[in-house]
């Protein structure tokens, strides 16, 4: 079972649950975290893995043979990224730009692109104790995050439970993180800012028909906008955490929140029972 | 010889647009007659390339100078490309810009003038 830990508004807490949904669950099952944050990949940091192996990602961008091209300028029309631009007898490639689709290569008449691989990323494995970990990483200046995804869930391991942390936000990233799953948890606060972009992280997963809750944290701040948009929208909340000092201490150190505080075990435990519940009775509705 | 003027709005009396590749308008101009074109620049609402797909469209509309405020590296690298001159840091009524154009105040940009994505509101 695959299980995604997004946000719309960055800094809700991702990472904290993430890291602490796996750490409990791996005490008695196999159990993988994948950190599909690529720009910012943390949960190294309360993990602290032991590394055991790592890949290059690339992606094809188009070499242009200007020997064959004609510059009819067929390969820029097609690029929906403005990624290559021919003008009078000059082509140009912007790799910076190219998502790697292939489209100019294909449609080109006279053969004169082929691809040559530009790396975006790399994908790094290993484990922490008996927890499986897989990290992506984005190129420093680079852009295309999706590809570097789409290779850190390549290693996802279905036979046990798979714990995604998912960039924040609502745009490509996101649902190239969460497409797949069983179920998404949101990760949000009880703030103005922490509604609207639950909202929009809402309207993402609904689209994609992964059924999803909430985990609200920093509970004590800000104001009940979000547990009556939950109720209005039928969206369970399945996880209170406190604004708690001793909690923001253990994260600033870097000490996940179930190793600092492991009466949270059980939480952690009873929310991912939750879920399953969730996953198994939506299965069984669908089956019907 | 025609010239393209980054604009916020059709016309000659418009203003100058700082930005060139997400401009909304431009105004092309053909420096003998003085006669004027305005064209609505459907790039400017592009997802990613703004200045790329912008500077091509410019680019086959034959013109040989453009007047911006700032032009980023890939647009600048584009026009470069198809001969275009780059003249950044123009600003106020249209009219004028090109009349100080005419009159050879304005010199064109041997760089960009700005980063990527400088242009996104």
């Amino acid at each position: 079972m695959i299980v995604s830990v997004a946000s719309g508004k960055g800094g809700t807490g991702k990472t904290l649950v993430a890291t602490s949904l796996a750490l409990s669950l791996s005490d008695d099952r196999e159990v993988q975290l994948l950190d599909c944050d690529v720009e910012e990949p943390n949960d190294h940091v309360f993990l602290q893995p032991e590394i055991t192996g790592s890949k290059a990602v690339s992606i094809p961008v188009p070499r242009v043979d200007e020997a064959r091209c004609t510059y009819c300028g067929k390969c820029a029309q097609v690029c929906a990224y403005h990624a290559i631009a021919v003008l009078g007898n000059h082509v140009l490639p912007f790799p910076q730009l190219c998502h790697g689709c292939g489209a100019c290569s294909y449609l080109c008449p006279e053969k004169a692109i082929t691809e040559e691989h530009r790396q975006v990323g790399v994908v790094e494995w290993g484990h922490s104790g008996a927890l499986g970990f897989v990290q992506g990483k984005l190129a420093v200046g680079e852009a295309m995050a999706p590809p570097v995804i789409r290779e850190v869930k390549r290693c996802a391991n279905r036979d046990g439970a798979v714990i995604i942390d998912v960039p924040p936000g609502t745009s490509c990233p996101v649902v190239e993180a969460i497409k797949d799953s069983d179920f998404c948890l949101l990760v949000t606060e009880p703030t103005p800012f922490g509604l609207n972009d639950l909202v929009l992280a809402v309207e993402t997963v609904t689209k994609l028909g992964i059924p999803c809750a909430v985990v609200l944290n920093r509970v004590g701040v800000g104001d009940l906008g979000v547990e009556e948009y939950c109720r209005q929208e039928r969206i369970p909340v399945l996880l209170t955490i406190p604004l708690d000092m001793e909690i923001a201490r253990l994260y600033s150190r870097g000490i996940a929140l179930v190793a600092g505080m492991p009466q949270w075990k059980s939480s952690f435990l009873e929310l991912f029972g939750r879920i399953t519940e969730i996953v198994d009775e939506r299965s069984r509705s669908s089956k019907r | 010889m025609k010239i393209a003027i980054s604009a916020a709005a059709p016309g000659l009396d418009a203003q100058v647009e700082p930005r060139f590749g997400r401009c909304q308008h431009f105004v092309i101009v053909d420096l003998g007659s003085m006669e004027f074109e305005s064209l609505e620049n459907s790039g400017a609402m592009a997802a990613g390339g703004a200045g790329i797909s912008t500077a091509q469209m410019i680019a086959e509309k034959g013109v040989e100078v453009v007047l911006t405020g700032n032009c980023g590296p890939n647009a600048y690298r584009t026009l470069s490309a198809a001969g275009v001159q780059v003249v950044t840091g123009v600003s106020g009524r249209i009219r004028d810009a090109v009349e100080a154009y005419k009159a050879g105040k304005l010199k064109a940009s041997a760089q960009p003038s700005v980063g990527s994505h400088h242009g996104i509101a």
